[in-house]
């Protein structure tokens, strides 16, 4: 598959990563455009979270290259600096700040990392409170909320950074299946507002109406790459049928 | 308040039956015995004054000092074990002595006692906050950290903001604890002279030669005192709970 290489915003080149003597990613090769939707599967333990958290640097990786945005992580801190401004990141588990209410969680980054003025974090708080449909949640605290509620409010606060990527590692299997839906509209509205995104999950629904691109990953491997259509039809490897058939049975 | 106390009332009948009790010398109803009274609590003035200086700087040493033992170089954290190791192992009144008697030839500056005295017993604490904040920040779930990554917080923002807003409400009773000891051992720095309520009550004690008494009025002070710190200190932890959960 071959991109125009204006185009793209990510590039991640021969990338290898090892816990311990476990490897973890072996010799990963990936290219996202800008406006691209990718959405990365596969069995648990297979190296998809750790190869976005490769992107940010959440894990540093032992081989390879990635840049972000013509920024190449060189483990300096001026490149991770450049690189986090331009990444906003969802987790499995939401990570708001219980101590802070969500106004508060939503600004802290604007006012600390972008230099905005308090009035005007509060401004752009409010704005993405209202994308994500709760801005009458701004005065709570995080765990008055429902975890649906929690994980768009951590979808508010990475978006309130203006990040040119979104990443969203397993950002709805910690909630309880009514709430996931409330979770995946707002991701689904946000891809459609253009957004580059890289999405981890198990939502094959939500992958099939919104991807771009499928990736399925097994043992810390790329095993295949293809538009949705054809992924979910007749994907080439055997692995990546195997695991289809398997979550996609019921 | 007022109940806490109740079981110091038990103590009042000790009085009545012991023969040799001689409480005249604390009677607040006579000249001399208000004298003596009014002497003994003036050393509240410095035993709270030195305790509440030597926890202010310990808990800034200590903080200074559980960073780098929480970093990923292990020279830092060498820092770290060396310090809390050695700082540990001295007993706080030969600490004490030594700065007092000690420091100024090493130094060749005069120290006076009360900063003689908080300098040993800031010094001293600092290992126990230092090891108190360690684990307090240990705590924080990795997760704190992560999210605190992804919005491009420093690493002084990420502290600030975000893991010590946490841990000190996590290690409130642990610090509320060192304070009590440090009120406790703030009984020490009497032996180089410093004002404090063990010195007074020391020093009335060689002129009145009623050692049972003045010690009894002498432990009661403390008692007190480490009430009103330790009803203090609960106090501060539900307000912090609450402002958690509101």
């Amino acid at each position: 598959m071959t991109k125009n290489d204006a185009d793209v915003l990510i590039e991640i080149e021969d990338v290898s990563k090892f816990f311990g003597t476990f490897q973890a990613l072996k010799s990963v090769n990936l290219k996202v455009s800008k406006g691209e939707r990718v959405v990365v599967c596969g069995p648990s333990g297979s190296g998809k979270s750790t190869l976005i958290r490769c992107i940010n640097q959440l894990e540093k990786h032992e081989k390879g290259d990635i840049t972000v945005d013509n920024v190449t992580h060189d483990g300096t801190a001026r490149s991770l600096n450049a690189i986090r401004q331009k990444v906003g990141m969802v987790f499995q588990q939401f990570n708001l700040f219980p101590h802070l209410s969500v106004l508060d969680n939503l600004t802290l980054g604007p006012i600390r990392a972008r230099g905005m003025s308090k009035p005007d974090a509060e401004k752009l708080a409010m704005q993405y409170l209202e994308r994500v449909r709760i801005p009458e949640q701004s005065d709570k605290f995080p765990r008055q909320l429902s975890g649906g509620q929690q994980q768009r409010v951590a979808i508010a606060r990475s978006l309130c950074m203006e990040p040119q990527i979104m990443l969203f590692d397993e950002p709805t299997s910690a909630l309880d299946p009514e709430m996931i839906n409330e979770v995946l509209d707002v991701m689904t509205e946000l891809a459609s507002s253009g957004m580059t995104m890289i999405v981890v999950t198990h939502e094959m629904g939500f992958a099939r109406r919104v991807a771009d691109t499928m990736v399925f990953m097994d043992h810390g491997e790329i095993v295949e790459v293809a538009p949705p259509e054809k992924f979910f039809k007749q994907p080439d490897s055997v692995r990546c049928q195997d695991f289809l058939q398997k979550i996609l049975q019921h | 308040m007022l109940k806490k106390l109740s079981p110091l009332l038990l103590l009042l009948p000790l009085s009545g039956c012991a023969s040799n009790w001689g409480w005249y010398v604390v009677d607040p109803t006579t000249n001399s015995g208000y004298n003596n009274v009014w002497f003994l609590l003036t050393g509240l003035y410095y035993t709270v004054l030195l305790s509440v200086t030597a926890i202010v700087i310990s808990v800034v040493i200590g903080l200074l000092v559980a960073l780098p033992g929480l970093s990923a170089n292990k020279y830092l954290r060498g820092f770290n074990r060396v310090y809390v190791e050695f700082v540990r192992a001295v007993p706080i009144l030969v600490l004490i002595l030594w700065v007092y008697y000690g420091l100024p030839q090493l130094a060749g500056i005069a120290i006076g006692v009360f900063w003689a005295g908080v300098i040993a017993l800031a010094l001293s604490d600092s290992a126990f906050e230092a090891e108190i904040f360690r684990a307090g920040i240990q705590s924080i779930d990795k997760g704190q950290y992560e999210a605190s990554h992804s919005i491009s917080l420093n690493y002084a923002d990420t502290m600030r903001f975000v893991i010590l807003p946490q841990a000190i409400r996590r290690i409130l009773p642990a610090l509320g604890n060192q304070l009590v000891y440090m009120l406790k051992m703030s009984s020490l720095v009497s032996v180089i002279g410093m004002q404090e309520l063990t010195r007074k009550a020391n020093e009335l004690v060689v002129t009145e030669y009623r050692p049972l008494e003045i010690y009894t009025v002498l432990v009661l002070e403390y008692l007190v005192l480490i009430l009103i710190v330790s009803a203090g200190v609960r106090w501060l932890e539900r307000r912090m709970q609450t402002d958690e959960r509101n």
